[in-house]
């Protein structure tokens, strides 16, 4: 389930709600003049970004639920390096980065220090990328999880680790190429292994909230954020944000590749209540897994001179295992796949 | 107040008068009963306000400690061998962000093999991670040099690492001192933190340095190192003024006046070694012992001055750089460039071998006959090397040398019982 609202007024394409048509309460964080800018410009991520777009709508978002009264800590990453080439920095709220894989951790520290002065109002955001949370922080996190600390904690996803020229990582999907999993060989690209994820293992701990998102649907995140501002104690937001350069996909594809990635299964997108599903975001217009594919280079060698449909299959058959898991599709989901599919058939 | 304590217990009571804000735990021998006795206190609201925080290892015990110092909180931990090289990485960076935490290091060995008694190979791993050590010779004075040690950390923003041998001090009784709460108020002013994360002047702490500045940071923390051997001297007598103790401070000289030969350690052994310096001092001999309080920074002028005169030194030590000699030594080999002087290193102790003072008399001996060389392992079974050293030059799969050691002593231990029944 997306955000209830009365007005659902959707452009052609894209589905994004215009902010001219709501009601000024209902209008985007980031459509407000008057908003944080929590993450300035002038960084220096890649053009197309999805972490740098992903992290300016969480935090304002954060910011405005918070009344301003945000301190951050991140992890070892792009969205770290990106933002505070010494001795400039992007950031407008109070940023801690320490180590890699020890945000979460940190994170705590700092919610304990601001329990123990009294000054609760002040709330602790954690970020990382997915190398900083599925792999090295993974410890840290669970461990922060476990004790129920009143953190919110955001996972940027771009299934890599991008910030040391597009390795593997736990969150790397099957298939992949990547610097370490080359496009060689009878498996191609990354393994397909048992996956890796997160946001069910949070889910596992019971913790108060755990979401996931993609840049695609940026009101989506905000609404999520700020829900999970109003809440205390763990939770975690997981949020799909497509690379240009590790992905192999075009800058100007960011928010088509994620809408893709949500539309075909491959990444569902729902929030969590004390383990407990509590509502999904349906596809709109159910997309193949190919389509997704087939915008990215990192997928490339299933395709060209000698096509793998074998392997396209079996990512497919992963999409359709999330999209029964979740019930993603309902009544109103228009189902491309089959229109195309007819199409065909006519030809 | 003088109680008879258990050393964990007198520095758990001593840290809880320093009104920690954040305290981290996880458990490792030999400091368990530190942490235990500080969660004790704050479950039972003795200790407030205080967080106390059950980590799920020594790497986030650190980090929530850089957390809690960052935001402004008296952050405090304690760790031991395994523990401290799992949260190294932290270890520096604390030190790298100047976040005065202050941790107590219960001295223990290092594995392979697996050994929960003390030597100071610990410590000697974190030598170079910005961090201050004290090492404390006695319980008493482990538990003063906590108090100083949040005083030192705060006014440098550096970290302080208080070492303490680990079963030797940790789970001795004795008597100790225990401060009142009101002279630690009077020592200790609050923290006052350099930089803080704060809403109201947001910060960026821990950004991206490259070459055009990184000489620059290193080289003030090179500096703050520095400013603290002024430092804690002045600490250490303010402190006396207050106590009427000589906790802390740089080194401590024991009967060095007139001395020709000086031994130099650190730590727990230093009792051993005074008695035994004591007893060779009655038969006449000019002998004396200079203990090292701080051990990083190191204090060269302080240990050249404490060795003017001397004709040897024999550095004893519990920790040494495989493949080189004593890390001590090669510090003591510095402080005493161009001085024509007779190093002896001894390591002794290590994995929690007893250094008896029967042992460190017989060292004595060797050194003023002229006998003892320049590197000593104390009390080493050279049949059991030998033994090892045999099998692998004859056999290829000779299997691990540690289980093979314990083999020989266990079937030459049953030996020697069959022979004496």
């Amino acid at each position: 389930m997306t955000i209830k609202r009365p007005v659902r007024f959707y452009q052609v394409g894209s589905f994004a709600v215009g902010n001219r048509l709501l009601a000024d309460d209902q209008r985007t964080v980031q459509s407000d003049p008057n908003r944080a800018n929590s993450i300035d410009s002038g960084h220096r991520a890649c053009q197309g970004c999805g972490e740098a777009l992903g992290a300016r709508y969480a935090l304002d978002a954060a910011m405005r639920a918070a009344g301003g009264r945000v301190v951050t800590v991140n992890a070892t990453g792009c969205l770290e390096v990106f933002s505070t080439p010494y001795p400039e920095t992007s950031w407008r709220v109070p940023w801690l980065h320490s180590l890699f894989g020890n945000a979460p951790a940190v994170a705590t520290g700092v919610a304990a220090a601001l329990r123990v002065k009294g000054r609760e109002d002040v709330r602790v955001v954690g970020q990382a990328g997915d190398g900083g949370t599925v792999d090295i922080g993974f410890g840290t996190l669970s461990g922060m999880f476990e004790r129920n600390d009143d953190v919110l904690f955001i996972c940027y996803d771009n299934e890599g680790y991008m910030n040391t020229g597009v390795q593997r990582s736990a969150a790397t999907p099957p298939a992949a190429r990547t610097a370490t999993t080359d496009a060689v060989g009878p498996e191609p690209g990354n393994v397909f292994g048992q996956g890796k994820d997160l946001p069910r293992i949070a889910m596992a701990h019971d913790i108060a909230y755990v979401a996931t998102a993609t840049v695609a649907d940026l009101h989506d995140l905000e609404h999520k954020v700020e829900h999970a501002m109003t809440l205390r104690g763990s939770r975690y937001i997981h949020i799909l944000v497509p690379c240009p350069l590790g992905w192999g996909s075009a800058s100007s594809d960011t928010i088509r590749v994620a809408r893709l990635a949500k539309e075909s299964g491959l990444f569902p997108v729902f929030e969590a209540e004390n383990g407990r599903v509590t509502s999904v975001s349906p596809i709109r217009r159910r997309a193949r897994v190919e389509e997704y594919l087939r915008l990215q280079r990192r997928y490339a060698h299933l395709f060209g001179a000698h096509p793998r449909p074998d392997i396209v299959a079996r990512l497919q058959a992963i999409a359709d295992e999330n999209i029964a898991r979740y019930g993603l599709v309902n009544d109103e989901t228009e189902d491309v796949r089959a229109l195309e599919d007819t199409q065909e058939m006519v030809h | 107040m003088l109680r008879q304590i258990e050393g964990s217990r007198a520095v758990a009571e001593t840290v809880a008068l320093c009104r920690p804000e954040v305290v981290c735990a996880y458990p490792i021998s030999p400091q368990t009963h530190i942490i235990e006795a500080v969660g004790a206190m704050v479950k039972a609201g003795t200790l407030a306000p205080c967080e106390f925080i059950n980590v799920e290892s020594e790497f986030a015990a650190m980090s929530v400690s850089i957390g809690a110092s960052a935001a402004g909180a008296r952050a405090y931990t304690a760790t031991a061998s395994q523990g401290l090289l799992f949260m190294l990485e932290a270890v520096y960076n604390a030190s790298g962000l100047g976040l005065p935490i202050v941790m107590t290091l219960a001295n223990r060995a290092i594995g392979a093999p697996i050994n929960i008694w003390n030597d100071h190979s610990d410590a000697m791993a974190a030598r170079d991670s910005g961090w201050i050590q004290l090492f404390a010779e006695t319980n008493q004075e482990a538990a003063d040099l906590h108090v100083q040690a949040f005083r030192l950390a705060e006014e440098l923003s550096v970290p302080v690492m208080v070492c303490m041998d680990g079963f030797i001090l940790t789970h001795a009784v004795e008597g100790v001192d225990l401060m009142s709460q009101d002279q630690v108020d009077s020592f200790l002013p609050p923290y006052e933190p350099r930089q803080v994360l704060d809403p109201d002047d947001p910060v960026s702490i821990g950004a991206m340095v490259g070459p055009e500045a990184f000489e620059e940071v290193r080289y003030l923390a090179h500096l703050r190192q520095l400013d603290a051997l002024a430092l804690i001297p002045s600490i250490a007598a303010s402190f006396a003024g207050l106590t009427g103790r000589d906790s802390g401070g740089l080194v401590h000289p024991y009967r060095t006046d007139d001395a020709e030969v000086i031994v130099v350690a650190l730590g727990s052994v230093l009792g051993t070694i005074k008695d035994a310096v004591d007893t060779r001092r009655a038969r006449g001999e000019r002998i004396g012992v200079l203990g090292i309080t701080t051990f990083r920074p190191f204090p060269r002028e302080a240990v050249r001055d404490a060795l003017a005169g001397v004709s040897r030194v024999v550095v004893v030590e519990k920790a040494f750089s495989l493949g080189g000699e004593g890390v001590v030594l090669t510090d003591v080999v510095m402080a005493l460039a161009g001085r024509d002087v007779v190093l002896h290193n001894v390591i002794a102790g290590l994995g929690g071998r007893p250094i008896t003072q029967a042992a460190i008399e017989a060292l004595l001996e060797r050194a003023g006959t002229g006998d003892l060389g320049r590197l000593t392992f104390l009390d080493l079974d050279e049949s059991a090397v030998s033994r090892e050293r045999s099998r692998i030059a004859a056999a290829r799969r000779t299997g691990p040398s540690a289980e093979n050691v314990l083999y020989d002593r266990a079937t030459q231990g049953s030996r020697v019982a069959q022979e004496q029944s």
